[in-house]
């Protein structure tokens, strides 16, 4: 909501700092996000007193003009205006000063006549749209005095308030400054308007649906309409507003049109209440009926656009169509025009959801239909009525046609609200006395109506707050108008929470820190992806194609961002992900989650060493197992890394594959080194803690044997059976310590070493253990793997 | 008892002794081999064929023998300290210590995951737990249970991803989405078993809003709940103060100010001192001195009866932050975009793990 410091100063009486007004309205809920300066700078305008006045040798529209500007020297003004004269004073231009407009003010020649600045007018200073002539000063201050000395009329600052949707009458201007009031201990008043005619109106209150007014057969018969008020004025002269009208919307950031849209447009902006005026003529019957739309009805709105309106919207109809969607916008065909004379004067109440379900069929959001759907005043709406037609007789003529109505189909009161000061205290936390709490209710506008004999304040509230219907809205009127500030802040004694963590938060963070601590960097992708698996779960509403579906895994991601760093001539990248992926759920059902954590690894192994001479090793395909098995542990402890076709895969004793890991394709420029990658199912079962084993106390021997292998023997066959054989002969571990493949080896067989490493728990083994039992597994080895000791 | 003298046929041994302090490294090991050695060294070779010889050449060399190896042993270790004290000496001839030594790739967490955990890790401080809930909600616990009144205004400050029903579109209030806030969380902690409450929930959650620098389609958000007997506003703001200074620094100013959330009433934005400017002013505070850093209130007694608690005997706070806007501050980022790309130029920079 755009607010104008000068018209708050008019509520408020008294003159105010942006600024301070910003700070204010913040610690009351609307910050305010920008102060914007309207009007130029006037600071290098000075007043000039013209000596003399003559024509143009060479051109009749222009005047040659001498320039007193109090600096001494008299300079030579070429000037076109038709109403300078000698003796009098005007604002003036010196060399060098940048006009409002941007434009520079240099000495040159206008038909042959030297010009040494500018006579300005008031349109050019920004001060107004008068362009007829000059801007006369009528002041007694002596030439060379700045202009903003003289000018009472200093601009004004444009305050952007933000305005939550529970406070509607924070979009006006009154609402703003009864909060300022508030806060300042000062009153506000509905500004004076110059030359304000004073009407007899009316009281309006006839609360039947079948009425006329000033000729117009007025009825409500969707009670989507709570209230209606109509006038109908007649002599009207449609023309442009008065200044002042004009300043004041320019303030709140609205152009002015004429001075009839002005008026509806200055009530809505200063009291909230959308209006809107018909020209009479227009309307067939001439009838106005409140109704809802029928089935393919269509609206030419005032923008111009033919609009078809949703069935059961509610809407203005004449005696044969449609002219106006009830609180969202009018129709084109009934519009003030240049040539209108007669006024039909809307101001009604509609309410909140029908507006807004209307406004979003019609794909239509309006100053009126925003403050319609947030709740307006259905019992101030009089007064807005009220001024609307004092203000249009003011500014446009016109006499009203008989009395002003008033259709209040179902009549009611703002809502009476009982609050209990116990009650302030339990929420709060602090003991208010009842002075305090009235002293702040009365500051929202409410009135505390009856003394404390059941302990409860019967609290009437104004009818500008639709968001206040229960005892706890009171309760924060009172914080909030109190201040929070206010509120001590000491920490107090409180019951720590029962429930324990959940555990997948642990086994994340574990994995996070554990892929961390190895290297890894963490990413976070968006989840939304452009996949077209079967199964992966679409939105409705996607903001973009590449946006479209929920991500069924992390990897294709983690890739993505591989390349794009392949793509910035990074090729050393390793990257980890631990995140949220979806399935389709059962039908009607949510979609399946899980916590997947995946990671992708390319390049240099290490960052590059002089040891190395310039190629460092790359990560290979054992890297990225080892990585997957570190990954495993860490995620899903119960499964095992096992080889399905050419890849790992991470497997539960029941069978079930919960990862994988592999090499990955990939738009991979000449030059990048092979990307891995891996990626598991996390699991949430907390792992058992692992006993403690004692340390050896007795010492080991090692053996080394080479092994021929035929090409189909998996090494996890050997170190399975070996670990097997051996367990009878105090075989601890096995490790693979070499491979070779190629010459001197018989066809089909590939060389493999072991580490065998024998160590009982009670005694140090002798040789003898230890040949013994390295004969039982070459044995073996043999007959059950054809797997044969090399002899060198 | 006199020394004998060496005997004449050790000399050529007693030169080579000599010869031992000028020694280099490899020599001095391969001469010590040639003379000390087990096997096939000179002096062992001698002191083997001594029981060969006649008792009285025996006497004659022997004892000169054994004297010999001794001053042989002193002198090859005293050679050896001598010239590993020369080495580090002369490393700068030898070995250059300032050549780089050999990395390991550091590994980096996201500043989110490095804001959140110290965030959480304050809440548990004040006995809080970790809850988690679904990122694909359902309508009733992302907006109706959170009162958000059905089609009202509010709504629209949450700009909303839906799902694909797959078949027959589901009715307004009962549509999926993807959660807009970690707030449904709330509902599921107090579905899932009785009060009191204490919880901290850290989430990704959703807005159909396109990126642009400040804003992301998927950010985090951490949310906390506190419902018991006796809970106040004055609790509210003395446990979130009490946070921003162990976060921020037992310096940190912070103030309240009202705001709006469905869920919560009274409602308040919390702001701390901006840390840049110190409360003078600047760019990134817009001049205010105070930088936004949560969203808070009391739990709205809808909701409590939407849980089936009675707000008369059950009162609580509620409150919610953005990691990634405290992370873009912390290490002043200037697009929120950052935070979601895997450049290892940008990654790198996180660093340790930790401030």
């Amino acid at each position: 909501m755009k607010i104008s410091r000068r018209w708050l100063e008019a509520f408020l009486r008294q003159p105010l700092d942006a600024k301070d007004v910003a700070a204010r309205l913040g610690m009351l809920g609307a910050p305010v996000d920008a102060i914007e300066p309207i009007g130029a700078d006037l600071t290098p305008f000075v007043v000039a007193l013209v000596t003399d006045v003559r024509p143009h040798p060479n051109a009749d529209k222009l005047r040659v003009t001498t320039v007193d500007d109090g600096s001494g020297t008299i300079f030579q003004v070429v000037c076109g205006a038709p109403n300078v004269t000698a003796g009098q004073k005007y604002p003036f231009a010196r060399l060098g000063t940048v006009m409002p407009g941007g434009m520079l003010i240099e000495k040159r020649k206008l038909r042959g006549e030297a010009s040494e600045g500018m006579l300005c007018s008031a349109r050019e200073l920004g001060l107004g749209q008068d362009h007829d002539g000059l801007m006369t000063l009528d002041t007694e201050a002596l030439p060379g005095t700045p202009l903003l000395e003289i000018l009472h009329d200093s601009g004004d600052d444009r305050l952007d308030v933000d305005v939550t949707p529970n406070r509607p009458d924070l979009l006006s201007h009154k609402g703003v400054a009864r909060e300022l009031a508030a806060s300042y201990g000062v009153p506000y008043r509905l500004p004076e308007v110059p030359g304000e005619v004073e009407l007899d109106l009316p009281v309006p209150g006839r609360y039947t649906d079948q009425v006329q007014v000033g000729g117009v057969k007025l009825s409500i018969v969707d009670h989507g309409c709570g209230r209606f008020f109509a006038a109908v004025i007649r002599g009207v002269k449609i023309g442009p507003s008065p200044a002042w009208l004009q300043q004041r919307l320019e303030g709140a950031g609205v152009r002015s049109i004429n001075n009839v849209v002005d008026v509806t447009n200055y009530v809505m902006l200063e009291l909230n209440q959308p209006m809107h005026a018909y020209d009479a003529a227009t309307l067939r019957g001439p009838a106005v009926i409140v109704r809802s739309a029928r089935a393919g009805e269509t609206l030419v709105t005032l923008d111009g656009t033919t609009r078809t309106i949703a069935e059961g919207s509610v809407v203005i109809a004449d005696a044969e169509r449609v002219i106006g969607i009830a609180g969202v916008m009018g129709g084109h065909d009934t519009e003030v025009t240049d040539r209108t004379t007669d006024l039909f004067l809307e101001c009604a109440w509609f309410e909140p959801s029908r507006v807004r379900a209307a406004r979003r069929a019609a794909n239509l959001s309006t100053d009126a239909s925003q403050r319609f759907e947030r709740g307006t005043d259905r019992w101030g709406a009089v007064d807005a009525f009220r001024r609307a037609i004092r203000l249009l007789v003011t500014v446009a003529g016109g006499t009203l046609d008989g009395p002003a109505v008033d259709v209040f189909p179902v009549p009611s009161h703002p809502p009476r609200i009982f609050l209990r000061p116990a009650r302030v205290a339990q929420v709060l936390g602090v003991e208010l006395a009842w002075s305090t709490i009235e002293k702040q209710l009365v500051k929202m506008g409410a009135t505390v109506v009856s003394k404390p004999e059941d302990g409860r304040m019967a609290v009437d509230v104004p009818g500008w707050r639709p968001d206040v219907t229960t005892e706890i809205d009171l309760i924060e009127e009172v914080a909030r108008l109190y201040g929070y500030d206010q509120l001590p802040t000491d920490l107090r004694g409180f019951r720590p929470g029962t429930r324990q963590d959940d555990p997948a938060w642990g086994a994340a963070a574990k994995i996070r820190r554990g892929l961390a601590a190895s290297g890894f960097s963490e990413v976070m992708t968006l989840p939304m992806v452009a996949s077209e698996h079967p199964d992966a779960v679409r939105l409705l509403n996607p903001l973009s194609a590449e946006q479209g579906m929920l991500r069924g895994a992390l990897l294709p991601s983690l890739v993505h961002q591989v390349e794009a760093n392949w793509a910035l001539h990074t090729g050393d990248v390793r990257l980890f992900e631990v995140g949220t992926v979806f399935a389709k759920g059962a039908p009607g059902d949510r979609p399946a989650e899980a916590m997947h954590a995946a990671f992708v690894l390319t390049g240099a192994r290490q960052p590059m060493h002089w040891t190395d001479g310039g190629k460092p090793p790359l990560w290979d395909r054992w890297d990225a197992r080892a990585r997957f098995e570190q990954l495993v542990a860490l995620a899903h402890p119960t499964a095992g890394v096992q080889v399905d076709e050419a890849r790992w895969v991470a497997r539960r004793p029941d069978g079930t594959i919960v990862g994988h890991c592999g090499p990955l394709a990939a738009d991979a420029p000449p030059w990048a080194a092979p990307l891995f990658g891996g990626e598991i199912l996390v699991t949430q079962a907390v792992a058992a803690a692992v006993p403690f084993v004692p340390v050896p106390a007795f010492p080991a021997a090692t053996r080394d044997l080479a092994l021929l292998v035929p090409d189909a023997c998996a090494v996890e066959a050997i170190t399975t059976l070996l670990l097997q054989r051996g367990q009878r002969h105090a075989l601890a571990s096995v490790a693979v310590v070499d491979e070779y493949r190629g010459k001197n080896l018989p066809e089909g067989r590939r060389s493999v070493a072991v580490r065998l490493v024998f160590r009982a728990a009670d005694r140090t083994l002798t040789d003898a253990d230890v040949e013994q039992a390295m004969g039982r597994l070459r044995t073996s080895l043999e007959r059950e793997l054809d797997v044969t000791v090399r002899t060198s | 008892m006199s020394e004998s003298p060496d005997h004449p046929s050790l000399a050529p041994l007693r030169a080579r002794l000599a010869a031992i302090p000028t020694l280099a490294a490899d020599d001095l090991e391969a001469e010590a081999v040639a003379l000390l050695g087990r096997k096939a060294g000179e002096v062992t070779a001698l002191l083997k064929g001594l029981a060969a010889l006649p008792l009285e050449e025996k006497r004659a060399v022997g004892g000169a023998l054994n004297r010999l190896k001794d001053e042989i042993e002193l002198a090859v270790e005293a050679r050896r300290a001598e010239l590993t004290a020369a080495t580090a000496s002369l490393a700068s001839r030898d070995v250059d210590l300032t050549m780089p030594g050999r990395a390991q790739w550091p590994g980096t967490l996201h500043p989110v995951t490095v804001v959140v955990d110290e965030i959480v890790e304050i809440f548990r401080g004040l006995g809080f737990s970790v809850a988690l809930g679904p990122e694909a909600e359902d309508e009733q616990h992302n907006f109706g249970m959170l009162n958000f009144p059905p089609d009202h205004p509010a709504m629209d400050m949450h700009d909303t991803l839906y799902l694909d029903p797959a078949g027959a579109p589901r009715p307004v209030g009962e549509r999926m989405l993807l959660r807009t806030h970690t707030s449904p969380v709330q509902i599921r902690v107090m579905q899932d078993g009785p009060p009191p409450y204490r919880v901290v929930i850290p989430g990704i959650v959703y807005r159909n809003d396109p990126f642009d620098p400040s804003h992301a389609p998927a950010f985090s958000q951490i949310e906390g709940l506190a419902v018991d007997e006796g809970i106040t506003f004055v609790d509210l703001k003395a446990t979130l103060t009490h946070f921003a200074q162990r976060f921020l620094g037992p310096d940190t100013r912070v103030r309240f100010r009202p705001s709006f959330f469905p869920f919560t009433e009274p409602s308040a934005e919390m702001d701390v001192g901006c840390r840049l400017c110190d409360g003078a002013g600047c760019a990134a505070c817009k001049g205010t001195g105070w930088m936004e850093i949560l969203g808070c209130g009391m739990v709205h007694e809808n909701v409590l009866r939407g849980v089936g608690l009675d707000p008369e005997r059950w009162t609580g706070f509620a409150f919610g932050m953005g990691p990634q806007r405290i992370a873009m501050q912390r290490y002043g980022l200037p697009d929120i975009r950052l935070l979601y790309g895997g450049d290892m130029r940008v990654l790198s920079q996180f660093g340790g793990i930790g401030r």
